[in-house]
């Protein structure tokens, strides 16, 4: 058995990355929603007596070129990344979940072309998708979240469409049809509740992968305007004082990516284990 | 293998797939072109550049005309398709030059940082991920997998900065990017190898989670099987049991699953490039996209997707030559 061969952490283990998991995802959401108009405090504040100040009690991630707080400007910057990252993985999921569905449902030509179409998107790597998406219709942040969106439905209808069509054969949707119920009803009421934790699980995984091409998409000055930081435009803007051997202004924007994902991929872990035990949990980035 | 290889079945594998890889391009550049047209990117300023502001009226719908621009979409983009297929991919307007050129030009660079880093990537994932699969959940495996998770996380261009400041600026042991250094103007082999070393790493240690973790799950895997209980059941020792039983049939999923990581690869090289200063076609792809140079952004869009495809194609080939049980009619 392949399960024995990999000794799954105990039980006490487990809890304890999935409890630290909620902990981060908590704090993180606290601090994006609570910080800013509670503190009232001016992340554009310039100070150039304090610039590329290093890490101190004063300024615990220290200051940048223009002497702004980087903890604050870290902050306003996850903010700026998870917003574009939810609305784009909402988005890419309303969208797979009803392709998906519709072409599971509907089967014979309408399933081809659909597949078709996935199978020559998803030959094209996202970032080089996202970045033609964006360089045609200028940087900003609706293009953003439509390359992001349009380049991340097709896993979500993959999985939908399989989950639909393993559905379809099972006794109770023969009972449903033998019973007279509508197409409509068949999807509505039996199709779609059976697919939705898949979708939703899918969604949760979507967030930290459209807060990366979000980020990648920034730090190639290919994404949100300057005045919208998001974490990739703080790493993008801290180049020139990395060049002069400043290293804060680049490793906190980066750890303010990395933690959350982490602790986002470990709570979607333990979820993807209750609802489908055998498969190991791993980050799908 | 004493019957040779299935020579028959593969050729007709790989005409299968070449003739589903027309239909993917056509409607890959098809729909570059529809982007395009829906944007409000406009060709003709795009070609007049800093002249355009200036110009006449008259001249821009001259120019408009000479382009051809108000033709339907699918006049302009047969045009395109026609011209490409005899080589023609028009003129790159941030290059100055023919796309074919700058392909042609940047093409090897990139091959070479690739072919690096996909072997720093897969020497490495394989020798920890062994080291791993001895002992699962022992305090090796926990180490080296959490690190592997982080790195999944982390974003390349990240990587690559915060490599530059230690490796290039704090111990000042490897330069900081592009081919050359700046004072020299022909390009040796020292010169490019010393340059090579970081931009290589970051990319394979950004590519390296994956093999890690595949190597790792099918050496424990393969502990787990009968062969290798046989083999101790013999008394070979654990070192030929590891690497000569456990290793070859744990490491034959990954091996053949390489060509199918080529997305990540451009996703990777696109932004490890970038950062480095390296001369090949990725970091050509975000100045394209910069300064929205369509017609080498097009190419570079669709000889990617090309890429991606061929990919698969190896892919697939070596797990059916790999494993006998799969047929080649995918």
């Amino acid at each position: 058995m392949a399960d024995t061969a990999i000794a799954l952490p105990g039980r006490t283990a487990r809890r304890v990355r999935v409890t630290t998991s909620a902990v981060i995802v908590v704090a993180v959401g606290l601090a994006v929603l609570v910080v800013p108009p509670l503190t009232q405090l001016d992340q554009q504040a310039v100070d150039l007596a304090n610039k590329l100040v290093p890490p101190s009690l004063a300024h615990p991630f220290g200051t940048d070129d223009v002497g702004r707080d980087l903890l604050l400007r870290c902050v306003y910057g996850l903010r700026v990344s998870l917003l574009v990252g939810l609305v784009a993985a909402l988005t890419a999921t309303v969208v797979g979940t009803a392709i998906g569905a519709l072409a599971g449902a509907l089967g014979g030509w309408a399933d081809r072309i659909v597949m078709r179409v996935v199978d020559a998107l998803s030959s094209i790597p996202h970032l080089l998708l996202g970045i033609f998406i964006v360089a045609m219709f200028r940087p900003g942040v609706w293009p953003v979240i439509i390359s992001v969106a349009l380049t991340h439905w097709i896993s979500t209808a993959r999985i939908v469409r399989a989950e639909v069509l393993s559905l379809r054969s099972r006794p109770f949707i023969d009972a449903a049809v033998s019973g007279g119920a509508s197409r409509t009803r068949i999807v509505v009421r039996h199709l779609l509740p059976g697919v939705l934790p898949q979708a939703g699980l899918a969604a949760v995984l979507m967030v930290p992968h459209a807060m990366w091409h979000e980020s990648a998409l920034s730090f190639l000055g290919l994404g949100l305007p300057a005045h919208q930081a998001s974490l990739g435009n703080l790493v993008q803007s801290a180049r020139g004082s990395l060049l002069a051997g400043d290293w804060w202004p680049t490793l906190f924007p980066g750890l303010f990516l990395i933690i959350p994902t982490l602790a986002l991929a470990g709570l979607a872990g333990a979820w993807r284990d209750r609802i489908n035990p055998r498969r190991k949990s791993e980050l799908m980035l | 293998m004493s019957r040779g290889l299935p020579w028959g079945p593969m050729a007709r594998m790989a005409g299968r797939r070449a003739l589903f890889a027309v239909p993917v391009l056509g409607v890959v550049t098809f729909g570059v072109f529809a982007v395009a047209a829906a944007s409000p990117f406009d060709p003709v300023k795009a070609y007049a550049g800093t002249a355009g502001l200036t110009a006449s009226q008259e001249n821009l719908d001259q120019l408009r005309a000479n382009l051809g621009v108000d033709r339907p979409l699918v006049a302009r983009w047969w045009d395109w398709l026609t011209s490409a297929l005899q080589g023609d991919f028009g003129d790159s307007s941030v290059m100055r030059q023919p796309v074919a050129d700058v392909i042609a030009e940047r093409m090897g660079w990139s091959v070479l940082l690739a072919a690096t880093a996909f072997l720093i990537a897969i020497l490495l994932g394989t020798g920890l991920g062994v080291l791993a699969a001895r002992r699962p959940g022992g305090w090796l495996d926990r180490c080296v997998s959490s690190v592997a998770y982080t790195l999944e996380a982390a974003p390349a261009f990240w990587l690559g900065l915060l490599a530059i400041w230690f490796f290039a600026l704090k111990l000042d042991v490897l330069p900081a990017g592009g081919l050359t250094d700046a004072a020299s103007d022909v390009v040796t082999f020292g010169q490019v190898a010393s340059h090579l070393v970081l931009p290589a790493a970051v990319l394979g240690v950004s590519q390296l989670p994956w093999f890690y973790l595949y190597v790792r799950q099918g050496v424990a895997d393969a502990l787990a099987e009968d062969p290798v209980r046989g083999a101790r059941a013999r008394g070979l020792s654990e070192r030929t049991v590891l690497l000569g039983h456990a290793l070859r049939s744990g490491m034959l999923p990954m091996l053949t699953l390489i060509g199918s990581r080529v997305p990540e690869l451009i996703t990777g090289a696109l932004l490890v490039e970038t950062v480095f200063s390296w001369p090949g076609i990725a970091a050509a792809t975000v100045e394209a996209a910069t300064s929205v140079d369509f017609c080498l952004l097009a190419a570079l869009t669709v000889l990617a997707t090309a890429a991606v495809l061929l990919g698969n194609l190896l892919s697939d080939l070596l797990y059916g030559l790999a494993d006998p049980r799969v047929a080649f009619d995918g």
